[in-house]
């Protein structure tokens, strides 16, 4: 621990403390008193602790503490769900549910063969299709998942990434057919694929022309969909995958600038694209460690943007982000505890200052939700919004001794974390080097041993545990939906016009084999053609490749 | 089955379209700290190539993961590749996100073993140790008490 400066009277009170703390015995029950990451924490923190940056406003630059001057007495954080099983038909249903319940944006799951680009009807799909998420082959599924919800009024998220470029143009053809222009089209696309190779692995392309194609996306929507959120850059993958809070961070933040990087090598100026990133973290259940991840982010990209980049628009240097609960932290047993984790967990989203929230649903450990689960996720935070009384003032932790010298200690160790990647010569080749997945692994072996060893608790696995029966009604995908969804695709196949569809995915294909020009317009026109998702990254497949990782255990 | 001289050989996969791969390497680790042998695949196995990978590295067990729901299909077409293969002395483990009912199922169709979430490694090398007494390498200290 450091000390920064020191008064008299504060510096002779904490001696004393120290005193009476060490007459009185500290417990001895073998249980870390670190924080979940092992980050060592002191009993007690005092103004000794804290740094000169007391005056720092919400809404003000490095936005610390928020990048609104009024916080949620401006605007409440959006509520919105992840969601998306089965058909189109069956999800539409669940959005319109949702909706009518007070949710107030949309958010898509898509199937394992739609985020790995196959078509349902591909033999590597057997067994998966609807399964974690909606099964989309073509813009013909797309017009039925957004049927009667109007997209000039809605905001939706999609969570895709290698073939995220598809799956935007898809949702703009809809926009189109609603009458909806693109500059009144709202939303985020996650389109971020180096936290692919890190951590999530849905990666398909090698990480060059991943990259090609994420920087693609983001200019042309510069240019024809202002308001869209270009990409999300994601730690939630990278700490569910077993990080630290620290190293999310830093990962997801270093991948932020490689995205800055590859932006401004296009030729886009900082203060044209930056103002439309936007981040996407985790909430873990360790309250007050995630609440400084969240305000140490918020600094960094501040000062890296303003002070590396030269951004001038505040804008640029404004981190935005969407928060969901931590999956991890779930338990299948006793699942019912998993709705008191998760409301701990969005308190710490809200107290870190987070735009949009997911809140999971207790049974998401089995399967995904069912429509009481979902229900209870959902009142979930309603409840911290509406019933707590933390929405009402600004930052309300900001000046804790505790939360400001964690947020300091965040931010060093992120910058440490930065150096490491640097010697690498950047993120992709500290990817290629297996940097970052190795420390991943890491942390989550050391904490899995935590475990067994029973440093760490989780009630109901290793310690509390109850032989009751917790049996929960799970939802259940039937099993003729995939040959039903896999007839639909190939009759997309018979009815279109072949001729268009072959011509616009000879398009992609030439204009994926010349590096200056954007994929975006070609990708577009195969899309309104009826080409599938799968076809589209075929025709890009064959000029890209297809990347496999060296497998590390 | 191997003799005593030499440890267990155990082929560990990825299964499916899904890249979660946290619990697969952490269970990899622990198998190889407590003496087996470990041969892990990599993501996106097919069945065909899982039970390759497992005759080619002469092993006596194949560990599946899966997170992505499509266990029901894909464990049991591993158990069938093997019939096919005539390899069914290679014995089936799997975890993953699976279902009570689920894994009550996939016992009937030949898997031997399923383990969910919240499973102490502990018990998975216990279960081995059972299933095959003279499969590990000895290893000083307690599982997992080392990093590699």
């Amino acid at each position: 621990m450091s000390v920064r400066y020191r008064t008299g009277s504060v510096h002779e009170a904490r001696e004393a403390w120290r005193r009476d703390y060490a007459a009185g015995g500290v417990r001895d029950d073998g249980i870390e008193t670190s924080t979940i990451s092992g980050l060592e924490v002191e009993p007690l923190y005092t103004s000794e602790d804290v740094a000169g940056n007391q005056e720092e406003m919400p809404g003000q630059y490095p936005y610390t503490r928020g990048i609104h001057a009024g916080g949620y007495r401006g605007r409440l954080w959006t509520m919105r769900q992840f969601s998306g099983f089965a058909t189109a038909e069956e999800t539409n249903r669940r959005y319109k549910y949702l909706l009518a319940n007070g949710q107030t944006g949309l958010s898509v799951a898509f199937d394992m063969p739609t985020l790995m680009g196959q078509d349902s009807d591909a033999p590597t799909s057997r067994g998966e299709v609807g399964h974690c998420g909606v099964a989309i082959d073509s813009l013909a599924d797309m017009e039925t998942l957004f049927d009667g919800i109007p997209l000039g009024r809605v905001s939706t998220s999609m969570t895709i990434n290698s073939p995220a470029a598809i799956l935007l143009c898809m949702y703009l053809a809809v926009a189109d057919r609603q009458g909806v222009p693109f500059d009144r089209v709202d939303g985020t696309l996650q389109n971020d694929i180096l936290k692919e190779f890190i951590a999530q692995k849905e990666f398909i392309f090698p990480p060059q022309p991943s990259m090609r194609l994420v920087v693609d996306s983001i200019e042309y929507c510069t240019r024809e969909v202002p308001r869209w959120n270009t990409i999300s850059i994601s730690g939630y993958h990278i700490r569910e995958a077993g990080s630290t809070a620290a190293q999310e961070l830093a990962f997801t933040l270093a991948d932020g600038f490689a995205y800055v990087d590859a932006c401004l090598e296009r030729g886009l100026k900082v203060d044209e694209f930056a103002p439309r990133l936007s981040f996407f973290f985790d909430a873990h259940v360790d309250i007050f460690e995630e609440i400084a991840k969240f305000r140490a982010a918020r600094r960094i990209w501040a000062r890296h943007l303003r002070e590396r980049y030269g951004a001038r628009d505040e804008r640029s240097c404004k981190l935005r982000f969407h928060t969901q609960t931590a999956g991890v932290s779930l338990t299948a047993q006793q699942p019912e505890l998993n709705i008191a984790r998760t409301a701990v967990e969005a308190l710490a989203a809200v107290l870190g200052g987070t735009q949009s929230l997911h809140t999971n649903a207790m049974d998401e450990v089995l399967a995904l939700p069912t429509d009481r689960a979902a229900r209870i996720a959902l009142r979930t935070q309603q409840m911290v919004a509406y019933e707590t009384g933390v929405a009402n003032t600004v930052d309300p932790l900001g000046g804790s001794y505790f939360v400001e010298r964690l947020t300091d200690r965040m931010e060093e160790e992120a910058e440490a974390y930065f150096e490491r990647i640097d010697s690498y010569g950047g993120v992709i080749p500290a990817i290629e080097a297996g940097f970052m997945q190795k420390e991943i692994a890491d942390a989550a072996f050391r904490h899995q041993q935590e475990l067994e060893q029973r440093r760490r608790i989780m009630v109901g696995v290793n310690e509390f545990t109850t032989e009751e029966d917790d049996h929960l009604e799970i939802l259940r995908i039937p099993a003729s939906l995939e040959a039903e969804q896999a007839e639909r695709v190939r009759e997309v196949r018979k009815r279109r016009d072949a001729a268009r569809a072959g011509r616009a995915l000879e398009q992609v294909r030439r204009a994926a084999a010349r590096s200056d020009e954007n994929l975006m317009p070609h990708i577009l026109e195969a899309v309104r053609a009826f080409c599938t998702e799968g076809e589209i990254m075929g025709a890009m497949a064959d000029v890209f490749g297809l990347y496999t990782e060296k497998a590390v255990i | 089955m191997g003799s005593p001289a030499r440890p267990l050989r155990i082929v560990m996969a990825k299964v499916g379209l899904d890249g979660h791969d946290r619990g697969v390497k952490v269970v990899a680790r622990a198998l190889r700290d407590a003496g087996y042998e470990v041969i892990y695949t990599g993501l996106r196995q097919t069945p065909e190539m899982v039970v390759d990978a497992a005759l080619q590295e002469d092993a006596q067990v194949i560990g599946l993961s899966l997170h992505s729901g499509a266990h029901m299909t894909l464990f049991p077409a591993v158990v069938e590749e093997l019939r096919r293969r005539d390899a069914t002395d290679i014995l089936v483990f799997g975890g993953g996100i699976i279902p009570d009912e689920d894994v009550v199922e996939l016992k009937k169709m030949g898997v031997a073993e399923l383990f969910t979430p919240g499973t102490p490694l502990q018990d998975i090398v216990e279960w081995l140790r059972r299933r095959f007494p003279d499969g590990a390498r000895p290893v000083p200290g307690e599982l997992a008490a080392g990093q590699p």
